[in-house]
């Protein structure tokens, strides 16, 4: 094996245990999203949405990506409490790949996202959700593209940051209009004009509107392939930053 | 040759407050199975100065050479060669010390198995064999040191760095702390680099002070050449070199307690 390959392996089955051990964490990350569901759903069924497909199918997307955005954006937070133990810097005076120590991390965020995302698209499919068995299964490989990338810039920003009480409020000024301007909740289609034309400078908005698409089996169009080349660029991007963090690690 | 050679080493960090020369142009040699003493008031530059040293922080200034390998062109070859102990440590609270030691292995490309013989071995050595599967939380303050360089002794390195290495800790545990590096080398040869702002630990532990001030060296030398230099007499404290050099004493609240 590579020691790329061996490296990312160790580091992921580092993190991917301490996760398993967190019940706590493993409890609310699943319990989150099905209240959503159960609470949040029915409001929505029979209303007019303005976009393809019933309100299951616009919804669910939505909340997929939502969570992902919340659970991802915040994964630099345990880097933070792990530099003041010195740990980042203990693996990184040793030969492991420094690509290896952001893609272990990023790796068990993604997956543990994906596991999350299964559960609530099988309650979803409980409580009345029909989408195209294809498409709920491109959606996952979006969510896993997105939690991937934005949890490396997360950690790009903890080490940039240092603090938890500079980091807080530097996520929520991220997350909020990230959630607000890309149609995460509802289609951004159906308010006025000026908010939809606003929100196509958010790049998030184009890969809610590619999942919505995948949901109600629209593959070849616009909407995905924008959403496509958002996902690469994003964790082109990430993956760039990350790395650069990682191997200088924020003076 | 020098283990580590350094010329015009420095490191200017950019703050909010205007750019912080932390580091000002330091030119080092350390020789094989010295233990060499990094003395300086907090805010000195030590740390910074070992970050550089570790590959941790690129220097904004200078050239260095350690164990053989250029600290630019060679980072690599260096990690390999070097063990390095922050004064934070470096395990993860919420792990057991059988754990971290084996993920030091790992790290370190030692397969499963070995790593795992390893973490025993370095438990042996070092005395903590009861603790394995104790989480580090559990361990005293003496414990949890010897656990860290445990950590940074993982692939045998011939060079070993110690940041503060007994700061916080009680006399007994840093006399018996003291004892280990001196076995370290005298079993191994190893090389040592500590950083301290305890007079009576460079005293007793160090063959030779390289005293940094303001991100520069101000003294260098044995600690009898330092006192008879500077102080007067082989036989005067090192605090009243110390003062002779920096014009002034480490603050009361860094003074060393007595060691037993
Ligand atoms: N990341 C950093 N950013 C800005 N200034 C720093 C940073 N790290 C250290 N410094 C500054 O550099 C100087 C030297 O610090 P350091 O090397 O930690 O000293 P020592 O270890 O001798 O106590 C101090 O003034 C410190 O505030
Ligand atoms: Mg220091």
């Amino acid at each position: 094996m590579s020691p790329l390959l061996s490296d990312t392996a160790l580091i992921f089955g580092r993190y991917a245990r301490q996760t398993l051990r967190s019940h706590f964490q493993m409890l609310f990350g699943t319990l989150m999203p099905l209240l959503y569901l159960v609470f949040f759903g029915p409001l929505l069924t029979g209303l007019p949405l303005g976009s393809h497909g019933d309100s299951w199918q616009i919804l669910v997307p939505g909340l997929l990506l939502q969570l992902g955005l919340f659970g991802a954006a915040f994964a630099g937070f345990a880097i933070i409490i792990e530099q003041n133990h010195g740990v980042v810097e203990r693996m990184r005076v040793t030969p492991v790949s420094r690509l290896a120590l952001l893609l272990g991390r990023v790796l068990r965020d993604a997956l543990l996202f994906v596991f999350q995302a299964v559960l609530l698209v099988l309650a979803a499919v409980a409580m009345g959700l029909r989408a195209p068995f294809g498409g709920v299964l491109l959606g996952f490989v979006f969510v896993a593209l997105f939690t991937a990338a934005l949890a490396a810039l997360s950690y790009a920003l903890a080490f940039k940051v240092r603090t938890p009480q500079e980091f807080g409020p530097a996520v929520n000024a991220l997350t909020m209009p990230s959630m607000l301007l890309s149609g995460l909740m509802l289609p951004m289609a159906l308010g006025p004009r000026w908010l939809d034309v606003l929100s196509h400078f958010m790049p998030f908005r184009y890969l809610v509107d590619a999942m919505r698409a995948a949901y109600v089996g629209r593959y070849a169009t616009e909407d995905m392939l924008y959403g496509t080349l958002t996902a690469l660029a994003l964790v082109a991007l990430a993956l760039t930053a990350g790395t650069r963090v990682f191997r200088t690690a924020a003076n | 040759m020098p283990l580590i050679s350094t010329a015009g080493l420095s490191r200017t960090f950019t703050s909010k407050q205007g750019p912080v020369e932390a580091v000002r142009g330091i030119d080092l040699r350390v020789h094989p199975g010295e233990i060499l003493g990094l003395l300086g008031p907090n805010g000195a530059g030590k740390t910074t100065t070992l970050r550089m040293l570790t590959t941790l922080l690129p220097p904004t200034g200078g050239a260095a050479t350690v164990a053989g390998h250029d600290l630019f062109a060679d980072p690599a070859g260096v990690r390999a060669r070097i063990g390095y102990v922050a004064q934070s440590g470096g395990v993860d609270p919420s792990l057991t010390v059988r754990e971290e030691l084996a993920t030091q292995g790992r790290l370190y490309r030692l397969g499963r198995a070995e790593a795992a013989a390893r973490a025993e071995e370095l438990a042996a050595e070092l005395d903590f064999t009861a603790l394995l599967d104790r989480k580090t939380t559990a361990l005293s303050g003496g414990q949890r040191r010897r656990l860290d360089i445990a950590m940074g002794l993982t692939h045998r390195p011939p060079l070993l760095f110690l940041d503060e290495p007994t700061t916080g800790l009680d006399p007994a545990s840093r006399a018996a702390l003291w004892d280990l590096i001196r076995r370290l080398r005298a079993d191994h040869g190893t090389t040592v680099v500590l950083t301290t702002h305890y007079l009576d630990e460079a005293d007793a532990l160090a063959d030779r002070l390289v005293v940094v001030d303001e991100g520069r060296i101000v003294a260098e030398g044995t600690p009898a050449e330092l006192k008879l230099r500077h102080a007067g007499s082989a036989e005067a404290a090192l605090q009243e070199a110390f003062l002779a050099i920096t014009g002034r004493g480490p603050a009361p609240q860094e003074e060393a307690p007595v060691a037993v």
